[in-house]
């Protein structure tokens, strides 16, 4: 820096409280609008890149230097970057690890993803935390900030907004990959289980670790019915992360009301939320989400605390007079819902079970990437669940 | 978990004297573990031998013992106190090894006491480097093919196996001490010796060597229902083969993606459930080779330390806090986090800033030691920097150092000489890594040597070495450009890290003159919180480090405050003494009302703690940055005052210019100081005053100092102008000897001219630490040395009261204490050496200050005299505070130093007026004899009772030696002496063994000693030709650990010692009843 900074393309971030921050250029040149919200995650940035579930947003990275790896063929999580822009202190040019192929920059370049650098991260976030995620617009073109806040308050929003059409599956298709030499030693048997998953925006280490578990893994895109899923003929159903406001879709919330009870489910992230709206209870957005690697969440069944990797802007809660505790389950028109994990930061509702129906979901990652494997064992109870439900 | 309740008293075990390895951050440990259980209403009772902590000030425990760290004095502990529990965890690897000792000689079992914090078979299973790697080997995880020997055998059947290079790894030390790299067989051989000599279990670990992998740390927490968290990944700058004591360090991990990151995590949480460490923290190190990806497991420490120091401070996660209320029974989610207090301390901290560590050595003191960096630690002390970015990290640490660097200054050789040679030269330097390989490294990219070719030869990250490339293009255009910069260049420059001072340099104008278009152009740095969370929370306690953004978080107060500027490293001569009395001015200024804050750089503290003080800033203490911190303060309410004479001579440097720039100095004025430390002044002053000096001279040429010599007559002491902490200063004889020095070592010349002093040979040294508030004078304690003048004050033992001198001298000294005090108008501490010969009392030195001995002076009065000084400081008078008379004990309190030769082979053990001990240790009893005895075990070499002494002097103490000999004789031990020794002492009636010396065949001295048949040694020497004949025989018996005494006053304490011993055992008393008592 320093030396090229002064060579360096201008570029400005406008957020739509007219908030203006002034940086330099990083990836592909033009002008992209998303909410901007931020991650704490310190290392990851390749995984949170291709996260589907980071569409429509546009991600600062807290942690100071990103790049530092650079990129790799294996870190993917899905086929392309999705998310609306990046956001970064200082993006390195001259990337160090053994698996590195590419820069930050060229990458972004490559996959057309706008971003910006040179900017103080840290007042951004303590101002996205004080005043809540918002719209902004990251531009290469235009420094004009009255301009370019004006364009940050016209860009869309995410809520109501059905983010997981532009990143679900166009058909459907098998997945055989597994985490190969990155497994993690469980010890525990493999059991071919048939699982379909509905990908609204899947990530490839979900399917690593279903097919790690041995399953027979077949993807649905989100608009596939309760019938067609059936169909396939699974042992259990997956739901799967992915972008944006829960109700906004609202197809995969009827197609899950009807696999309710009949087939063993499973959800994570969007997949719990949209569990939850099937199941009769409500979701929220949160203030500025929660965007991390270093997120505890108590299991309740244990008392034991997980670290999480974390990536929700919405949660789920239950109606008006309902509190969730692990004693006191909710009581739903599919029977009662047991609170199984939660937030220690903030109390939020990280994961529930149905008492009375073979389905249980979880708001973190136990697939991790980035992020702890501390939860993995989620996985797991997914194969006792559907042995269950054959015998 | 709640806390337990079945445990009511707790022994907390502290890591002794400050040694390479193991240094102040023990006291921050400790001193947390104390506050942290004493809150949760445990009963605790403290041992330290240490009394310049924090953690052994008798508020901090129920019951504190500053006595030797050994299993009989610990019994006697546990006898007296019934605890129920031992925390071995938090005094390093002194305290796990006295807890082994007490477990294996079955102590803790027949009086009912548990260890927590960790189990036995957690220390075991960790410290023992075969059971260590099994262990790995059953989780899966990898180490480096390695061999443990016991014998010389074992290790050259090793040798076959593992090949070279090949690592050797005592078991049992701390900062891998006895470990070395050997190249070849002949290596291999000298050093699997010394490190069987250096395992307290007699044994090592040969291992395969992974020279120049990547080396990272993870420091881990765990609680007894399993919650598992990491507080901070660490990278090191410098390869696996240098001791990451002695690496630069970063945290976090730079280069590790992010499954690689959880490769590691997941091999850590198995580590601590395989080693069983249950509750509390420990260090695991990992190496990687950088071309796959290959990870192997070095080692793990299964408790707090350095390391662990270093990530609280990093994070703003207190690890020792926590660990100690882990070892009670919590578990990580019913502890909140202090610094949001919204969360709790189950969770990971994020960071949004890079934190920079690199270790400061002090080779300068030990020529004769091998500067290479290997893998045992040689550095003694750290600084520790934070900024947004590395480079600005990097840059705020180089200048946090204080080895008069601002920045990547070039070698003098770059501006001279053939590049060519000069590139060679820069190679030949790189290669073998020291002290100042990050400026060599600088060098070479200036120099045009590429990344990739400086990575081949250093093996430290192309990242790093990018990082540094773009620092020195930077440096290259701007000293190109012209002053003034333009703002926006000057703003982006200084983000980068640069100090003013070196811009100053590139553009070739002052510092001041930076300064001046800096503050007109606005470019002034913000200041932001370490919050453990990336801003995702709130933070509610004021941890700040500057960088240059747009946001600044300080919000300072509207108080009335006082900033105390810190000791920045510990260093030899400066260490944790200084930060000790920078906590209690902290303290002081909190109980009567003021807003604290405190400046320092070094992360092992206790004043780098976030709760020491109101506000923390983690900065260099140079000008630049201080004023910053003023600047910003002064936004709110009203800053009274800066504290500069707590902190040795760092803050002292900064009074001048801080109070140019309109800063009050609280205290003794720096004219005053300047008075004091101006040899002209000072000259004026004493003669005022009618008080005495040694005579001396300046001498700008060789035949001025001859003269000078000549008047003043020899011998001498010698030392040049320039140079400050004894550093080359040397003892002189004869004209010969004058000569040489001056035409070897030092050039004399109008610039720089050397100092003579007469040299009183054989006088007694006294210091003196006194407050004053102006008017009154109280004397807080006369320290007598054993030690005669001429060896360095912080090198000498000492005792309080003093044990040989008259009333009459005692009462002279105290006058002239006073009346220099009131001279001076100190207001505050001041401490005065003096040395008596032939009745007639000389004045050494003054120095207007906080001095080393306050903290030791503070526990043998029991009165916290660094208190009452900041109050003093603060207007209150020292009747205002009721300390108006001086405070004379009935026991003796006994300072012994501690020095760090066994890490430097072919370094002499001789004392001089260079200090060279690296901590000190307090004996505490009724009489002199068991105060000096405790001091000796507490040091680490307790003194026989009986058995063999072996005796050489120098002919001038011959005729004393005499006396010596026979109540050598008559206490029962058998005495072998050298020919002329046993000769001259046959002469005058005594007979003893004769041994041959090292020349004169064998078997001689050193075989004896080798042999274990030496129990004592007293060996005195005159000459430099004399001394080198004789450096064999006490380096043997360092490696040995025969107590040796080099000194003819060290052996008549110690006679005493030994006599006091004979008559009675050891017992131990508390501070508390000290006190009590009177």
């Amino acid at each position: 820096m320093g030396a090229q900074m002064s060579t360096m393309t201008p570029a400005i971030l406008a957020l739509a409280d007219g908030t203006v921050f002034k940086g330099t250029a990083l990836g592909a040149s033009g002008e992209t609008t998303g909410e901007v919200v931020f991650n704490t995650a310190l290392s990851g940035y390749q995984e949170i890149l291709t996260d589907p579930s980071y569409r429509g947003q546009m991600v600062t990275m807290t942690y100071p230097h990103i790049g530092n790896y650079g990129i790799n063929p294996e870190d993917n999580e899905s086929k392309q970057p999705w998310l609306a822009g990046f956001i970064v202190k200082e993006a390195c040019p001259y990337p160090s690890n053994w698996r590195s192929r590419q820069s930050l920059d060229e990458y972004l370049r490559q996959h057309g993803i706008v971003g910006i650098q040179g900017i103080d991260t840290r007042a951004l976030t303590t101002h996205l935390r004080d005043h809540g995620s918002q719209q902004g617009l990251i531009s290469h073109t235009d420094l004009d900030p009255a301009r370019v806040i004006r364009k940050a308050r016209e860009a869309p929003g995410i809520v109501g907004r059905d983010l997981v059409k532009e990143v679900t599956c166009a058909k459907t298709y098998q997945w055989t990959e597994s985490s190969g030499v990155w497994a993690q030693p469980n010890g525990h048997a493999r059991h071919p289980f048939k699982v379909v998953a509905f990908d609204f925006g899947i990530k490839y280490n979900i399917l690593r670790r279903l097919v790690d578990e041995g399953y027979d893994v077949t993807i649905v895109p989100a608009s596939t019915t309760a019938e067609e899923a059936l169909a396939l003929n699974p042992d259990g159903v997956f739901l799967s992360n992915g972008p944006g406001d829960p109700e906004a879709v609202p197809y995969a919330i009827a197609a899950v009301r009807a696999l309710l009870g009949r087939k063993p489910l499973f959800g994570i992230c969007l997949g719990h939320q949209i569990m939850g709206l099937a199941l009769g209870l409500q979701t929220y957005k949160l203030k500025f989400g929660h965007h991390g690697a270093n997120h505890p969440v108590m299991d309740l069944d244990t008392n034991k605390v997980e670290i999480t990797s974390q990536n929700h802007n919405f949660a789920v809660r239950g109606g008006d007079s309902a509190a969730a505790s692990h004693a006191t389950p909710w009581t739903t028109p599919h029977g009662r819902v047991q609170l199984t994990h939660q937030s220690l930061n903030d109390d939020a509702v990280e994961g529930m079970r149905c008492l009375d129906l073979p389905a249980y979901s979880v708001q973190y990652h136990p697939e991790a990437s980035p992020g702890p494997h501390d939860a993995g064992y989620l996985f797991e109870r997914f194969t006792k669940l559907m042995a269950k439900g054959k015998a | 978990m709640p806390k337990r309740t079945d445990i009511k008293t707790i022994l907390l075990i502290g890591s002794g004297p400050i040694v390479i390895g193991q240094a102040c951050e023990f006291d921050y440990s400790g001193t947390q573990a104390c506050k942290a259980l004493r809150e949760e209403g445990y009963r605790i009772v403290l041992i330290n031998s240490n009394p310049a902590t924090i953690m052994t000030d008798p508020e901090l425990a129920d019951r504190t013992y500053i006595e030797p760290i050994t299993t009989d004095i610990i019994e006697q502990i546990i006898q007296r106190e019934q605890p129920d529990a031992l925390l071995p965890t938090m005094g390093g690897q002194t305290a796990l090894n006295a807890a082994i000792a007490l477990t294996e000689q079955g102590i803790l079992k027949k009086y009912g006491v548990q260890l927590i914090g960790a189990s036995y078979e957690a220390i075991r299973k960790a410290e023992n480097r075969e059971e260590f790697k099994l262990a790995m080997a059953r989780i899966g995880l990898r180490t480096p093919a390695s061999a443990v020997a016991r014998s010389r055998e074992d290790a050259l059947r090793a040798m076959d196996e593992i090949g070279f290079p090949a690592i050797i790894r005592p078991s049992f030390t701390l900062g891998g001490t006895g470990g070395n790299i050997a190249y070849n067989r002949e290596e291999f051989e000298s050093f699997t010796e010394w490190g069987l000599s250096a395992s307290p279990a007699g044994e090592i670990l040969i291992e395969r060597s992974i020279i120049g992998w990547k080396e990272f740390e993870l420091e881990v927490m765990r609680d007894t229902k399993d919650n598992v968290v990491i507080v901070c990944s660490i990278e090191n700058f410098d390869p696996m083969g240098i001791h990451t004591g002695d690496s630069i360090t970063v945290a976090p991990a730079q280069t590790l993606t992010d499954r690689e990151y959880q490769v590691m995590r997941d091999a850590s949480l198995r580590i601590m459930r395989e080693i069983g460490v249950d509750t509390g923290g420990s260090n695991i190190q990992f190496g990687v080779n950088p071309a796959d990806g290959d990870l192997v497991v070095i080692e793990m420490n299964p408790r707090v330390s350095r390391s662990s120091a270093l990530a609280s401070k990093a994070t703003g996660f207190p690890i020792a806090k926590i660990a100690a209320k882990l070892a009670v029974g919590y578990t990580l989610d019913e502890i909140p986090n202090d610094i949001t207090r919204v969360t709790k301390a189950s969770f990971e901290p994020s960071i949004d800033y890079v934190v920079v560590k690199i270790p400061r050595f002090a080779f300068e003191k030990f020529p004769q030691a091998d500067p290479t960096l290997t893998t045992q630690m040689k550095s003694v002390g750290e600084v520790m920097a934070i900024g947004r970015t590395f480079k600005e990290s990097l840059q705020k640490a180089i200048r946090s150092l204080e080895v008069d660097r601002y920045g990547f200054d070039p070698h003098p050789s770059l501006e001279e000489g053939d590049p060519e040679e000069t590139v060679a030269q820069i190679r030949e330097r790189i290669r073998r890594p020291d002290a100042e390989r990050l400026w060599h490294v600088a060098d070479g990219l200036r120099m045009g040597i590429s990344v990739e070719e400086l990575h081949g030869l250093t093996r430290i990250d192309p990242w790093f070495l990018n990082q540094l490339k773009d620092l020195l293009s930077v440096e290259d255009q701007l000293a190109r450009e012209k002053h003034p910069l333009a703002p926006e260049r000057l703003r982006e420059a200084k983000a980068l890290g640069f100090s003013d001072r070196r811009l100053g340099e590139l553009l070739q104008v002052s510092e001041a003159e930076i300064r001046k278009q800096r503050l007109k152009a606005g470019v002034t740095p913000t200041f932001k919180r370490v919050d453990t969370c990336g801003a995702e929370f709130q933070a509610l306690t004021p941890y700040l480090y500057s960088t240059y953004e747009t946001e600044c978080e300080s919000r300072p107060q509207a108080t009335r405050k006082v900033m105390i500027l810190g000791g920045g490293p510990n260093r030899i001569g400066q260490g944790i003494e200084f930060d000790y009395c920078c906590v209690h001015a902290a303290l002081a200024l909190r109980d009567m009302g003021y807003e604290t804050i405190m400046v320092n750089c070094n992360p092992e503290t206790v004043s780098t703690d976030y709760d020491t003080s109101d506000r923390l800033y983690f900065e260099p203490l140079t000008e630049e940055d201080v004023l910053s911190i003023v600047e910003t303060e002064r936004r709110a309410g009203e800053l009274l005052g800066v504290v500069v004479q707590f902190g040795g001579q760092t803050p002292l440097k900064l009074a001048l210019p801080l109070e140019k720039a309109g800063v009050p100095i609280l205290g003794t004025s720096p004219e005053a100081i300047d008075r004091a430390e101006d040899r002209e002044r000072f000259k004026a002053l004493l003669e005022k005053l009618d008080l005495t000096q040694p005579a001396s001279g300046l001498a700008r040429s060789v035949k001025e100092a001859t003269a000078i010599a000549t008047a003043i007559t020899y011998p001498v002491m010698v030392r040049p102008s320039y140079v400050l902490g004894g550093r080359a200063m040397e003892i002189i004889y004869d004209e010969k000897s004058l000569q040489a020095y001056i035409g070897k070592a030092i050039k004399a010349s109008a610039k720089h001219p050397i100092l003579i002093d007469k040299y009183l040979e054989d006088a007694i040294e006294i210091d003196v630490d006194a407050l004053s508030d102006g008017t009154q004078v109280v004397i807080g304690g006369i320290m007598e040395h054993i030690e005669e003048a001429g060896v360095h004050s912080g090198d000498s033992a000492c005792s309080l009261p003093p044990y040989s001198l008259s009333p009459t001298l005692v009462e002279e000294i105290r006058r002239q204490a006073v009346a220099l005090a009131r001279e001076l108008h100190v207001i505050g501490l001041m401490n005065i050496q003096f040395a008596i010969r032939d009745g007639i009392v000389y004045v050494l030195e003054v120095n207007p200050r906080a001095s080393r001995t306050v903290p030791f002076v503070s526990k043998a009065i029991g009165v916290p005299l660094a208190k009452l000084a900041m109050q003093v400081m603060m207007g209150r008078t020292l009747a205002q505070i009721g300390f108006t008379t001086e405070r004379t004990p009935a026991h003796v309190s006994v300072k012994e130093a501690v020095f760090p030769f066994n890490k430097f082979p072919g370094t002499d053990v001789l004392l001089g007026p260079e200090m060279r001990s690296t901590g000190e240790v307090m004996g505490i009893a009724d009489d002199f004899g068991s105060a000096f005895l405790k001091s000796q075990a507490g040091a680490g070499s307790p003194l026989p009772m009986s058995g063999r002494v072996f005796l050489s002097v120098k002919d001038k103490d011959k005729m004393a030696t005499v006396a010596l000999v026979r109540r050598v004789l008559e206490l029962g031990f058998t005495v072998e002496a050298t020919r002329g020794t046993a000769g001259y002492l046959a002469q005058h009636g005594v007979v003893v063994n004769v041994v041959n010396k090292v020349m004169e065949g064998r078997p001689h001295i050193v075989d004896h000693i080798k042999n274990g048949e030496i129990h004592l040694v007293i060996n005195t020497v005159g000459d430099k030709a004399s001394q080198l004949d004789s450096a064999s025989l006490r380096r043997a018996a360092l490696v040995q650990n025969v107590p040796y005494q080099t000194t003819l006053a060290g052996a008549r304490a110690t006679l005493m010692a030994i006599e006091a011993g004979l008559k009675r055992k050891l017992t131990v008393k508390p501070l508390q009843e000290y006190y009590a008592n009177p």
